[in-house]
């Protein structure tokens, strides 16, 4: 019982911007690679479900800014302001993992 | 399984939200409308279910005339033998998960003023919203004998993957070795702009391996190479010496089928196979429901909500569309197309204002067996072109051609044809 009323507690402190359609809607198009709300088919790509917002968000600042290196992911987060990552990575932290 | 979900499937779609009444604390909202989908490639099956996904109160009826979603992404390593039919084809029962309800049928006619489509075999189902995804046909008439020469299997396109890819693979390896391959492109715009390049290496790879006296002469209509330019050249001069020989501005304007000729603007080349792809525009279709707007071939959209220019409350998705700048007629952009326009359609039927899009473009394209390259760029809307355009400074191809490239390619296959059908 307690657990449950913590539960939905929590619920209702997500940040603002996690139930965002925007961040929602740019979210989906990770899916191409990452799959549908983040969770990756296969072993090699990585499941963005569930991951700590600001660790995702770290992560794609430092592929956007050169830091860490990467096949694609450089390319693609330079499409994105740190607004938008922010946005991004608080929706996918949302997701079961 | 949660009670709802067993209620989706057993009432299979239409009928779930009849159910929902008896389904106690788990009640889905009564269906709010309806939302057809014609045709279930990338962009339909997606937004089918993105739809259902976002909003499980409305239902989706999906309409496709095939049983079998057949990928035209890998379908080239099929020709070579790298991958087969099986493994670039899906079933539709997938999206009963999310309660689509697939109709195997073919719509025939739209009537917007009625918000209503005709089916082939009799009957007409009406929506709130209309989605058509209808992919490309071809203008065969461009090249004078094609449709002659095509039904007596002279000539191929197999650029709808399915019957064609595995008739093109059957005369590859029928072709005597020796024998000359020819691949004729049409101008751009075309469906899957690295597609004729990614086709070409997998035949020269096919040939270098199977018939290494053989070769393959690549017409293509253009000035060059269209899409990741360097990094294709690059492949070919390093790996297919001898077997590909590329020219440009060579387009095909007529094929014998008897003589096994393809007519070009100033001179005629013979080949034992010929696989000529015709000057594509938007789907049957979408001619018949009148959402043609550009040149007679495609069809201008509102990119904020995919709505058509033409018709209202039609939203129009993939190859068939006007593309915006910089924006290819691939896989990924019809699926990301889709979720534009189920987000959109979600948010009309709830009476909100859709946010602005912003979406993500990846082609990989198969050089060998085990190497790939790819593009990538990232689209979001400016008011000012009232368009999507490139983000400055985003996208780029690949550094070079790699294994780990190819890998990231069947990944990224194995995604999308999850994301779209799963």
């Amino acid at each position: 019982m307690k657990k449950t009323i913590l539960l939905a507690f929590a619920m209702f402190t997500l940040p603002a911007h996690a139930q965002d359609p925007t961040a929602r809607n740019m979210a989906a198009a990770c899916a191409i690679c990452h799959g549908t709300d983040g969770h990756a088919v296969t072993k090699d790509v990585t499941t963005l479900a569930g991951i700590p917002a600001d660790h995702l968000a770290k992560l794609l600042r430092d592929f956007r800014d050169g830091k860490r290196p990467a096949t694609v992911m450089h390319q693609i987060a330079k499409g994105y302001t740190d607004q938008q990552i922010d946005a991004m990575a608080a929706w996918f932290a949302t997701q079961k993992r | 399984m949660k009670r709802r979900d067993f209620l989706k499937l057993s009432g299979a779609g239409m009928a779930a939200s009849s159910l929902a009444g008896l389904a106690g604390c788990a009640t889905p909202a009564p269906s709010k409308a309806r939302v057809v989908v014609i045709g279930g490639g990338f962009g339909g099956a997606t937004a089918a279910k993105y739809i259902r996904h976002w909003d499980p109160s409305i239902d989706v009826v999906l309409i496709e005339r095939e049983a079998t979603f057949v990928s035209c992404p890998i379908s080239n390593l099929v020709l070579a033998g790298y991958s087969s039919m099986e493994e670039i084809s899906r079933g539709y029962d997938g999206l009963g998960k999310y309660g689509v309800q697939v109709v195997r049928d073919e719509a025939v006619a739209v009537d917007a003023a009625k918000k209503s489509v005709r089916l082939a075999r009799g009957g007409d189902i009406s929506y709130e919203r209309l989605i058509v995804s209808p992919g490309i046909d071809f203008n065969f008439g461009e090249v004078q004998g094609y449709e002659e020469a095509m039904k007596d299997g002279r000539v191929l396109h197999a650029w709808k993957a399915g019957t064609q890819t595995v008739a093109l693979r059957r005369q590859l390896e029928q072709m005597r070795d020796g024998g000359v391959v020819l691949l004729s492109i049409p101008l751009a715009p075309y469906r899957c702009p690295p597609g004729p390049y990614e086709r070409a290496s997998m035949i020269a790879a096919y040939l270098k391996q199977a018939k290494p006296r053989s070769k393959l002469l690549v017409l293509d209509a253009n000035p060059d190479v269209t899409s990741k330019a360097g990094l294709f050249k690059r492949a070919w001069s390093d790996l297919y010496p001898g077997v590909l020989e590329y020219r440009g501005n060579a387009k095909a304007v007529g094929v014998d089928g008897k003589t096994m000729t393809v007519k070009l603007e100033v001179e005629d080349v013979k080949g034992d196979v010929l696989n000529v792809v015709p000057p594509h525009r938007a789907g049957d279709i979408a001619v018949k429901a009148g959402l043609i707007t550009a040149n007679n071939r495609w069809c201008d959209v509102d990119w904020r909500t995919m709505e058509s220019k033409a018709v209202k409350g039609v939203h129009v998705l993939g190859d068939a569309t006007l593309s915006a700048p910089g924006m290819p007629k691939s896989g990924s952009m019809a699926n990301n197309h889709a979720k534009i326009a189920a987000a959109a359609v979600v948010d009309q039927l709830n009476g909100r204002t859709p946010p602005l899009p912003q979406i993500i473009n990846t082609c990989y394209s198969f050089v060998s067996q085990k190497e790939a390259i790819r593009v990538s760029s990232v689209h979001q809307w400016d008011a000012g072109q009232g368009t999507l355009v490139a983000v400055k400074g985003s996208g780029g191809v690949s550094a070079a051609r790699s294994e780990p490239e190819a890998t990231f390619a069947w990944n990224w296959a194995r995604a999308i044809w999850a994301d779209s059908l799963t």
